[in-house]
């Protein structure tokens, strides 16, 4: 699914990342851990398609359309409402019965009940569960997760690691987080940083 | 609607939705264009004459036009949205044209309460003047939401855009005025079609290139 | 280059009525071609930039439109000259050729607002390189702007002193315009040269500190 080989990302004069080199087979999951400011981002936005690889070679076997990319924001809109948000990514996405789809995942992540309010009422934890909603809307082969538990609390955390699991089956994972212990039973792959190198 | 034109109209529809809904942007443009012209009566000494007016007319539309643009990705900026419109969208342009799109209903917005405004205040327009005011405003939207994207990318926004647009509108604004007071306005909005037409398909082409890396 | 200066200065006879004007016309006119040349190049390598990967094209492309902006301030300060010598005033607004370059010039200074406004990186190189492309547009449509403004905005009171020059003076003028592309290439050799040096020795500070 996923072949990196040699990936170097630099801004400008800042080496951010080298020498990242792995395999990730369909299904898999890749478990990326590190301490802040280690990269773990950037990769990630590489791997979503978000960014190009200053050196080395990339290859996603899957189309941009069929990727979900969880990052450090949201990728919402505040001052739309969650149902405003969905329905226009799902539009974006051409998601079939994007209102269905929308309104399912809306309810499985607690969100029903204030699907008509803007999101800049939320909580972070509401917020990020909406993101959530938005990554998996349109049933990406390909899941890039940046930190996905943050502002979780307990709940929303079991929520995520039962909705992880269900679809870790079928989907390739790529997930960056402080606290693998949440995905180690999906890991098969692990990946540390430090400064950009792996460690 | 499918395709395309589905994404383009889903987009600019919700800009006109975030408008609506905040009411920041233009409410302050309808003002400014308004304020404007009146300190244009005070700034015309006595019997400068309608075609110096009219030269001002479009110095006010271009400022009320750059202080849109200005606020146009700021939805955009907070939360990373345009990270999500940037991994959603089948083409990138899109995102663009709705954007000049609902820049474009906006300043148009602004013009329907500046034009009659004008009228009232200094002289007549004319049905050449109205449509190199339209066509203009296409070249301004066209080009100032591509610019205003990329100032976005970086620092002291709000400074560099004005920089940006001023030169590009030059042009425009030479059409516009052209149109408005020559006695043969048909090669004035010629040109401005034209201009048009070239920026259009320029800021088309390599608006992918500004929102990625 | 000195070869083009004992032309210009011994070689073309001397126009009656204009003297020094006529001997600026030699530097002001290949000065200006040069600059579009370079506008050109910059817009080329902008390009190559957003073709490939190259971050080499960003930086020639930097260079080149350096280099042009250089040429277009020298430009409107001979053209200042030529006009005072000529007409007696630093500016007029009929000379559609100066007219132009001071639109452009202002175009291109705000390359470089734009430029130094964002970080370093792939995203700097594209926005750049985008912008270098919107230049190259520019350029023709500003032309028939100032002409079309030319009929509404003042009457043309100076008329222009068109290049009708005898075969010495043509050799001359082309002696000219080749030194002085000759001047600007160099120019950008030398300032691509420096910057690469200078990106040289930050690479190896980096790899001898990491």
């Amino acid at each position: 699914m996923i072949r990196a080989e040699g990936i170097e990302k630099r801004f400008g004069r800042k080496l951010v990342l080298r020498g990242i080199s792995f395999t990730l087979q369909r299904g898999g999951c890749l478990v990326v851990t590190g301490a802040n400011g280690s990269g773990k981002t950037t990769l990630l936005r590489l791997l979503a398609g978000l960014a190009v690889p200053t050196r080395g070679s990339l290859a996603v076997a899957v189309d941009r359309s069929r990727v979900g990319f969880l990052g450090h924001e949201p990728l919402l809109y505040r001052e739309l409402t969650a149902l405003e948000n969905l329905d226009l990514f799902g539009r974006l996405y051409r998601v079939p019965e994007r209102r269905e789809r929308a309104g399912m995942l809306l309810e499985r992540f607690g969100l029903w009940e204030v699907r008509r309010e803007r999101v800049a009422t939320y909580s972070r934890g509401m917020t990020q569960r909406l993101a959530l909603c938005r990554t998996l809307l349109h049933e990406p082969d390909l899941l890039v997760l940046d930190e996905p538990f943050t502002a979780l609390d307990g709940d929303g955390t079991a929520l995520l690691e039962r909705e992880l699991a269900a679809v870790a089956e079928e989907r390739t994972l790529v997930v960056a987080t402080h606290e693998p212990r949440h995905v180690d039973r999906l890991a098969t792959g692990r990946l540390t940083l430090a400064g950009g190198v792996p460690a | 609607m499918s395709g395309y034109a589905g994404d383009v109209v889903a987009l600019a529809r919700k800009d006109l939705r975030l408008e609506l809904r905040a009411r920041d942007t233009l409410p302050a443009m309808l003002l400014f264009v308004l304020a404007t012209l009146v300190v244009f009566h005070f700034a015309l000494p006595q019997g400068s004459g309608d075609v110096a007016a009219y030269g001002l007319l479009w110095v006010a539309i271009v400022f009320t036009a750059l202080l849109g643009l200005a606020r146009a990705w700021v939805p955009e900026s907070a939360a990373g949205a345009l990270d999500g419109l940037v991994l959603a969208t089948h083409d990138r342009s899109a995102i663009w044209l709705a954007k000049s799109l609902a820049a474009l209903a906006f300043l148009g917005a602004a013009e329907i309460v500046a034009l009659p405004a004008f009228a009232l205040f200094f002289a007549p327009l004319d049905a050449t003047a109205i449509a190199g005011v339209a066509l203009a405003s296409v070249g301004i939207c066209v080009v100032g939401s591509l610019a205003s994207a990329m100032a976005a990318a970086g620092r002291g926004r709000e400074v560099i855009l004005p920089l940006l647009v001023l030169p590009l509108s030059i042009p425009l604004v030479v059409g516009g005025v052209g149109a408005g007071i020559s006695p043969e306005p048909e090669k004035y909005l010629l040109f401005l079609g034209l201009y048009d037409a070239v920026f259009a398909i320029l800021s088309w082409a390599t608006f992918e290139y500004v929102v990625t890396e | 280059m000195a070869a083009a200066i004992a032309m210009i200065f011994f070689v073309a006879p001397e126009d009656a009525d204009q003297g020094l004007s006529q001997k600026i016309f030699y530097f002001h006119v290949p000065i200006a071609l040069t600059a579009y040349a370079c506008f050109g190049l910059g817009a080329w390598k902008a390009l190559r930039v957003l073709w490939t990967r190259g971050e080499r094209y960003d930086l020639e492309s930097y260079t080149a439109i350096h280099q042009g902006t250089i040429f277009g301030a020298l430009t409107l300060i001979t053209g200042a000259i030529w006009a005072k010598a000529s007409w007696g005033v630093w500016w007029t607004w009929s000379s559609n050729q100066l007219v132009l370059f001071l639109v452009l010039f202002l175009f291109y200074c705000a390359y470089f607002m734009l430029r130094f406004s964002v970080e370093p990186g792939s995203r700097r190189e594209r926005i750049s390189a985008v912008y270098a492309l919107f230049g190259v547009a520019l350029i023709p449509v500003s032309f028939f702007a100032i002409r079309l403004a030319n009929d509404f905005i003042h009457p043309t009171v100076f008329t222009r002193e068109g290049p009708q020059m005898t075969g010495t003076m043509f050799t001359a003028f082309c002696v000219a315009w080749g030194a002085i592309l000759l001047l600007a290439y160099l120019m950008y050799r030398v300032e691509l040269a420096g910057k690469r040096a200078d990106q040289y020795l930050r690479d190896l500070r980096e790899a001898l500190t990491a």
